[in-house]
């Protein structure tokens, strides 16, 4: 199981956080912390894959955004990679070539895509036409930011 | 779906965030927060009531402000009308709002429950999700109470939509996480399982997470899942890589079904029928052929997604452990793994392939590869991985290639990433001894290590090597004449030095006989260190000095000399000073004899676990290290540090060297004698090497005056729990078994060790957090039951518990020590009751303390004759306690030790009580063809022989 997700810049501004099971805010941030610099300190070529306290950290760089996730002992890491690709794959077909501005922008659409493609730290469905038709029903979007970047 | 398009979407929202985004500084940002917050409140306060738009619009920026690290202690009323609405994207706010920021407040619990269950009665689809999610966000007890009962039904009722099952399947698994007891599934057991029949891929992928957690808590009810996961999984990888549409990810056919399935498979041995036997094999075959084949997609997509399936295969078959042929073509595919130009696939070949070597199918097969191994430990870039390597070259190490290791992990250690140091020096350590045929090897061995990272040597790392050398005197020589060559080294680790000093101390006569290393050179080699170390280790050369007076008299004036200098005998360390003037004092008023008898060498070590592996253990967590490794650690262990009785602790104390007055007692005077006063550092030294292990109970009778007071424990608990049910079963375990898990559940394992020396037993209870939240006001106590409260006055056991820590971190583990003492016999056990709260809820549980009476055990060596002639003694109907059962672990494993007569097997043995010493006898005879036994224990109080015969009767 997920124990959270955290989206973070390189300059260390977190972006998006989304916690699993029941923690403190005091040790969130704690966490976020200290989770932040143990990867923003890794080199670019180093392993996706790290041992951190009791869990396994899963991380992968797309453009400015680290996506990392803490998954339990007997869960699979190259999956979980999966899992962040698969995120930012539904993330650019409902943004459109996303960017680190749209989920600043548009943080409460990055939750709603999170919360139909993950519940309780497990995969809800894998499938991309499934997650964005529920999203579909939310139809007033927000604004367009102007940047694009492209995460992909 | 179109790119985002505006709308009217929230401009005030945006417009505030671009705000914050130009903020130029910290201060800037926090002023206009504020000031946002200021007008948040009044428009919330206000007369003008809200339209759902605003509402809506507020409640973001505030969810927005909270993410940004700051804390909101308002609009949680807003969200819940909200979540009220019959706008969706109201209620989606709503939703969100309440799950990131979850508030115990009551009054809004009731209300929030009370929107969700409009909510999930509505059968509007989208509504009905929403709900569940919101559930499952917050998880919380009360949420569980309102809704673990409403979920299952929505589940598997048939006119739920396929996205609402997906997602109460979900939301169940959470709440079965968080309250397992609230989640009772029973009647829908058979209907879950069913679901992974379900055509919809979703509701499968969904539902198999909520089946693998159902089924590690209750295997039996499940277990039909499992040939449903094979035909399912067969289905899957047969499949052609188009037929499964949107579930094919990157040309691989369901990736995240395909492992959530082989992982559900592993809460299960293999399956029994042949059939879905045979089709699992061949469903892995499979698996492992695709692995040859050329991949389908240059991208990294394709290759993790068909890798994840892989890599979950082999660790099924591991799981296993029975398919030889399968467990070699894992590891041949593991071992090209090792050499992928991918890192991530590198560094999990490495880590598979730990588990791998511990398979006696696969060991050898995994030992072939030590070389790339080796260099992985070498080239690797990334210390992730290195650390793995590392790894995997302690699993595959055994006799064979011990040498070869532990000389590359050596040169290793002289560039190793500080982070990883002490962790290897443990290994090298654990490897030297464990598979050391020649004792000279193990001596420079350590000694290397010492050389090249000294600072990462830890105590235990030096004591056992000190440990070993004592208790093998075909060494003792070399150890001798190595240190002395190591101390030549102008500059040389403190460890050394202390190694050195003790083993020269002892042994430094063995090595006298050559000018060079004559009595008065070693000690002039160990003086010129003296100046350059801390006080502990200067305490223990003064040790040395007095021992080298006993060995060698022809150092007795200039050992005298440097004790009586200045620096020595008024030292401003109170340890050195007091040391120097004893010694000084000993070694000129003691007769020879007298000193010979006080700094006599040191007797061999009692025969314990390795502590370097218990600190291993430690340090990467219970569990780390497998069970196989810890028997072979004690097994290993057994061998290299010959014989050894557990009782020679109180002679160590006695003789150690530091306790300068012969009449330095076990008795407790300790205390009261300026003169016996231990030195604490030396004097503790010998003893702390069993820390790990924990000191031996007639230690602890001697350093806690409380121990041997008879007062009554002090009881309280205001309501403790009644013992849980399997409480029994629990004690049982632990009737032959002094060390393990004693209970564990989702928040909580506690650890057992103990040990016990005639009446006397000391207990760890190590209680271990498992979550991640800590558990406030953590308390235990320890109360009696049935028969010892009866006779209040008469105790039979007197329990004496510290108290614990009332905070336990998440993740973290306190231990408590018990102190027992056996008065008379007994039957029933005491009852630990644990209390303590986690996010909020008051968790209180009381289980069997371990203690039953044949812990008190003593051996007694018996020749048959004076057996049988016992036996009859005991004659009397009374005295015999008889059970006739089946055997329930089959015959050929006897958990007995005792002398073999016939087909008979009997053991002789005293309980030692306070009050009296109860002898025992006990015969064992089994009937093969019936798989039965019959047992009778004799002894001379009808109460023992009637609770022995139940206690052992369990255990075969």
């Amino acid at each position: 199981m997920m124990r959270f997700m955290l989206l973070f810049s390189r300059q260390g501004k977190l972006r998006l956080q989304k916690w699993y099971t029941a923690t403190a805010e005091r040790d969130k941030k704690k966490m976020v912390r200290e989770l932040m610099q143990v990867v923003l300190a890794r080199k670019p070529k180093m392993c996706s894959f790290l041992e951190w306290r009791d869990l396994k950290i899963v991380y992968k760089r797309y453009a400015s955004l680290y996506f990392c996730c803490a998954v339990e002992e007997q869960d699979n890491e190259l999956i979980t990679l999966e899992v962040i690709h698969r995120f930012v794959e539904l993330l650019d077909k409902y943004f459109g070539s996303v960017c680190e501005l749209d989920i600043i922008f548009n943080f409460e659409k990055a939750y709603f895509i999170l919360d139909e493609f993950l519940m309780g730290g497990e995969i809800q469905d894998t499938s991309k036409k499934s997650v964005l038709k529920a999203i579909e029903q939310a139809d007033l979007l927000q604004e367009v930011c102007d940047v694009h970047l492209g995460l992909l | 779906m179109p790119a985002v398009s505006k709308g009217d979407g929230m401009r005030g929202l945006a417009v505030f965030i671009s705000d914050i985004r130009n903020c130029k500084s910290k201060e800037a940002e926090i002023k206009r927060i504020n000031k946002e917050l200021a007008n948040i409140r009044s428009k919330f306060k206000g007369d003008k009531a809200l339209d759902g738009y605003s509402k809506k619009k507020y409640v973001c920026k505030l969810l927005f402000i909270f993410l940004l690290g700051h804390d909101i202690d308002f609009g949680h009323m807003e969200a819940v009308n909200l979540l009220s609405s019959n706008k969706y994207t109201e209620k989606q706010i709503g939703y969100l709002f309440i799950s990131v920021l979850v508030n115990s407040n009551s009054e809004l619990i009731r209300l929030i429950n009370n929107g969700i269950k409009n909510d999930l009665s509505s059968r509007n689809p989208t509504f009905m999700c929403l709900a569940l999610h919101c559930i499952a966000n917050v998880g919380s007890r009360e949420m569980a109470e309102a809704f673990a009962g409403e979920i299952p039904r929505i589940l598997v009722a048939g006119d739920t939509m396929d996205s609402v099952k997906q997602s109460a399947a979900l939301c169940l698994l959470r709440l079965y996480k968080t309250s397992p007891d609230l989640v009772l599934m029973g009647e829908w057991t058979s209907r879950v399982v069913h679901l992974l029949n379900d055509q919809h891929m979703g509701v499968v992928t969904a539902a198999i997470s909520l089946i693998t957690c159902l089924s590690q808590k209750n295997p039996d009810e499940f277990k039909t899942c499992v040939s449903l996961a094979v035909s399912r999984l067969s289905r899957i990888v047969s499949s052609a890589s188009t037929d499964l549409q949107d579930y094919t990810y990157y040309f691989v056919p369901a990736p995240w079904l395909s492992c959530k399935l082989l992982r559900l498979l592993q809460c299960y041995p293999p399956p029994e029928d042949g059939a879905v036997k045979g089709r699992l094999v061949e469903c892995l075959e499979t698996i492992l052929n695709k692995a040859q084949e050329p991949p389908k997609s240059k991208k990294v997509q394709h290759s993790n997604a068909k890798n994840a399936i892989l890599f979950e295969a082999i660790a099924l078959i591991i799981h296993y452990d029975s398919e030889p042929n399968l467990l070699v073509r894992a590891c041949n595919q593991l071992g090209q793994f090792l050499q992928h130009r991918e890192t991530n696939l590198r560094y999990l070949a490495l880590e598979s392939m730990c588990t791998l070597a511990s398979s006696e199918f696969s060991h050898e097969a995994v030992k072939t590869h030590i070389e790339t191994v080796i260099n992985a430990l070498k080239t690797e870039r990334d210390v992730s991985v290195r650390q793995r390597a590392a790894d995997l070259l302690y699993a595959m190490c055994d006799r064979s290639n011990a040498k070869q290791i532990v000389a590359e992990m050596l040169s290793y250690l002289e560039t190793a990433d500080y982070s990883i140091r002490e962790e290897m020096v443990l290994k090298v350590a654990i490897l030297a001894e464990k598979y050391a045929v020649d004792y000279s090897w193990y001596v420079d061995t350590i000694l290397n290590l010492i050389r090249i990272a000294g600072d990462y040597v830890s105590e235990e790392v030096w004591y056992r090597v000190i440990q070993i050398v004592i208790n093998r005197d075909d060494v003792q020589g070399y150890a001798a004449k190595t240190v002395f060559e190591a101390l030549q080294a102008p500059a040389c680790h403190e460890n050394m030095v202390k190694v050195g000093g003790y083993i020269l101390g002892e042994f430094g006569n063995l090595i006298a006989g050559d000018p060079r290393s004559s009595p008065l050179v070693q000690f002039n080699l160990l003086h010129s260190k003296f100046h350059l170390c801390s006080v502990p280790t200067r305490a223990l050369l003064l040790s040395a000095y007095i021992k080298f007076i006993n060995l060698f008299p022809e150092t007795k004036s200039t050992i005298q000399e440097v004790l009586r200098s200045d620096s020595q005998i008024r030292n401003s360390d109170v340890e050195l000073q007091q040391r120097a003037v004893e010694y000084l004092k000993l070694s000129s008023i003691a007769s020879t004899d007298v000193l010979a008898t006080v700094l006599e060498e040191m007797p061999p070590f009692p025969e314990r676990e390795s502590s370097i592996l218990a600190k291993l253990k430690k340090k990467k967590g219970p569990g780390a290290v497998s069970s196989t490794e810890q028997e072979d650690g004690k097994r290993e262990g057994g061998e290299l540090n010959g014989g050894g009785e557990r009782g020679a602790d109180s002679t160590i104390a006695a003789s150690n060297a530091s306790t300068p007055s012969p009449s330095a007692d076990l008795l407790g005077l300790r205390s009261s004698g300026p003169v016996s006063a231990a030195p604490p550092s030396a004097g503790s030294l010998l003893v702390d090497v069993f820390s790990e292990a924990g000191p031996a109970a007639p230690a602890a009778a001697v350093n806690d005056d409380g121990f041997l007071s008879s007062a009554p424990p002090s009881v309280v608990s205001e309501d403790p729990a009644p013992p849980m049910p399997q409480s029994d079963e629990l004690l049982h375990k632990f009737v032959c078994k002094s060390n393990g898990v004693l209970f564990e559940n989702q928040l909580l394992q506690i650890g057992v060790k103990s040990e016990y020396r005639q009446n006397l037993g000391r207990m760890y209870l190590f209680y271990g957090n498992k979550t991640s939240v800590q558990f406030v006001s953590f308390s235990t106590s320890v109360t009696y039951t049935g028969e010892l409260q009866s006779h209040i006055h008469e105790l039979s056991l007197n329990v004496q518990t510290k108290p614990v820590e009332p905070l336990v971190e998440g993740g973290a583990q306190v231990q408590q020590v018990i102190n027992i003492e056996c008065l008379t016999d007994f039957s029933d056990a005491p009852l630990l009751n644990i209390k303590f709260r986690y996010g909020g809820a008051l968790q209180n549980l009381t289980l069997k303390l371990p203690v039953t009476v044949n812990k008190f055990f003593q051996p007694t060596e018996m020749v048959s004759h004076d057996f049988f002639q016992r036996w009859k003694q005991l004659s009397q109907p009374q005295q015999e306690a008889q059970k006739i059962f089946k055997a329930s672990h089959g015959m050929d494993k006897e958990v007995l030790k005792g002398k073999r007569i016939m087909e008979n097997f009997v053991c002789a043995g005293v309980i030692q009580t306070k009050a009296q010493q109860v002898g025992c006898l006990l015969r064992l005879e089994p009937n093969a063809q019936a798989q039965m036994y019959r047992l009778t224990l004799r002894s001379s109080k009808d109460t023992v022989s009637k609770r022995l015969c139940d206690l052992l009767a369990e255990q075969f």
